[in-house]
């Protein structure tokens, strides 16, 4: 198969397993661009980007910024905070205004859920969805996995562990849809406060005790504590929490095995993870951070690939 | 479909040779030349003439590498799908070299300025030529010539140009398929 099933990257649950491996195949090549001394490919040359972002993002915002600037395509940026939304613009006014200067491709950060789709099936252009509210944020699902296959070399069967705040992460859905696809098992690990009810249609198991969970897994994936999202308390306090499910150099050691340690960033040191296990050997945040370029380049290409040249004369 | 042997095992085998006697009068003893296969199927020919350069100057370290030309192509978003690239694989800097580009079949010419535009990244050689094996004449869209060829031949646009390789189809030979 060379064709991606979808025409817009709304999320992983859309996506079928030739997709992501199509998707991890032309990230291989992509890994090897950006490590040459010219990291440039012209492909994208005749395509225009808009980087939406109605939501705060380092990573996510500089990681698209440079995939799409290696595939030589035009980017214009755009933050809500400065723009005219805050003047009452509605989304599909402001997304149409910024096609009418000739855009082909969006990438949009939204707080609501599902703003990509809705984009999708109003708007005339490629939508990739960079993370909208607690739903999907499929890039880095897409990256975390290529980086779990770059170090254990497959994904079947593997044991991953996702601790954290599941309830109001988008990332813990993407990862979930995203390594069940590709044949590993998946378990979360919190206070059942911050577990889902309804997690467990997704044939995820729960655990509460992470030294438990930590036992049963091959990765362990740290999520960040959201505390933007959360409007009531879901535990006694923050310090409670990290002693709890903050994982330790001390925790890690005792496992008698090797595991890999992930976490999407941006981290809370000393809170979900202390500093000596996010900066030992376990640990591939980086390296999730150098694919993510080369999975976003990949996921741009593919995209862009199934779309025309528009004829201006 | 109707199919013609244009070279057997054996003349293969000949041209392959007498091409890498041709690099050599140009060349030497390859000492500042690297040899590049353009991807998928030029990697197969410079393949070959390494082993051939390999054997007759006696020098061990003649440098090869493989080169992918998808994201350099000039028909991307222009065709029914989408081209999956195939690795590049180059461990040495072009900087200063002399660099043969080797490909299977020059047809349009489209190919190689790809390939010389991907090449770019590595470096700027010295000097750039170009081997193939068969040519098929008149039928270029760009003033793209090689300088070492394997065979000219003659064809139309329906008719199709197939080098087969021991390695991946069981025998060496060079096929010319035609629509009657």
């Amino acid at each position: 198969m060379n064709k991606l099933s979808v025409n817009h990257l709304l999320g992983i649950k859309d996506l079928i397993k030739d997709d992501i491996e199509l998707i991890f195949n032309t990230a291989d090549n992509f890994k090897e661009i950006i490590n040459r001394p010219i990291k440039k490919v012209p492909s994208l040359r005749d395509i225009t980007i808009c980087n939406l972002f109605f939501e705060n993002s380092t990573r996510t915002k500089l990681s698209f910024e440079l995939a799409e600037k290696r595939l030589s395509a035009d980017i214009i940026n755009f933050s809500s905070s400065s723009s005219s939304v805050s003047k009452g613009e509605t989304l599909i006014d402001t997304v149409n205004n910024i096609l009418s200067m000739k855009v082909d491709m969006l990438v949009m950060r939204h707080p609501n859920a599902g703003a990509a789709a809705f984009l999708s099936k109003n708007v005339n252009a490629t939508i990739i969805n960079a993370g909208d509210g607690a739903h999907e944020h499929p890039t880095q699902a897409l990256l975390d996995a290529y980086s779990i296959k770059e170090k254990l070399g497959t994904l079947k069967d593997k044991n991953i562990l996702i601790v954290g705040d599941i309830l109001h992460s988008r990332v813990a859905l993407s990862n979930i849809f995203c390594l069940q696809k590709l044949g590993a098992n998946v378990k979360v690990c919190g206070p059942s406060t911050l577990l889902p009810k309804y997690i467990s249609s997704l044939q995820v198991e729960t655990e509460t005790d992470l030294n438990k969970a930590l036992q049963w897994c091959d990765v362990a994936m740290m999520l960040r504590i959201q505390l933007e999202r959360q409007q009531i308390k879901y535990f006694p306090s923050l310090r409670e929490y990290s002693m709890l499910y903050g994982l330790t150099l001390q925790k890690v050691k005792k496992l008698n095995k090797e595991i890999l340690i992930m976490h999407p960033g941006p981290i809370n040191r000393g809170v979900e993870i202390t500093s000596d296990v996010a900066d030992s050997k376990h640990s591939i945040i980086l390296n999730q951070v150098e694919n993510g370029v080369a999975i976003r380049m990949a996921v741009l290409y593919l995209l862009a690939g199934k779309t025309k040249p528009t004829a201006t004369l | 479909m109707k199919e013609r042997v244009i070279l057997n095992s054996k003349e293969l085998e000949f041209t392959l040779q007498r091409l890498c006697y041709e690099l050599i009068e140009n060349h030497g003893d390859f000492s500042n030349t690297a040899i590049l296969g353009l991807q998928p199927r030029g990697i197969f020919v410079a393949q070959r003439i390494h082993t051939y350069l390999t054997k007759i100057t006696g020098n061990k370290k003649i440098e090869i590498g493989k080169i992918d030309i998808t994201f350099h192509r000039d028909d991307f978003r222009r065709r029914e799908s989408v081209l999956i690239p195939t690795p590049t694989e180059i461990d040495f800097i072009l900087e200063g070299k002399k660099v043969i580009l080797i490909d299977d079949v020059l047809y349009t010419g489209r190919t190689i300025r790809a390939g010389l535009d991907a090449m770019l990244a590595f470096g700027r050689p010295s000097l750039v030529e170009l081997l193939v094996l068969i040519d098929r004449r008149f039928t270029r869209h760009l003033p793209i010539q090689a300088n070492y060829v394997g065979k000219e031949v003659d064809t139309i646009e329906s008719e199709r140009v197939l080098v087969q390789w021991k390695e991946t189809d069981k025998k060496d030979q060079i096929l010319l398929y035609s629509q009657k």
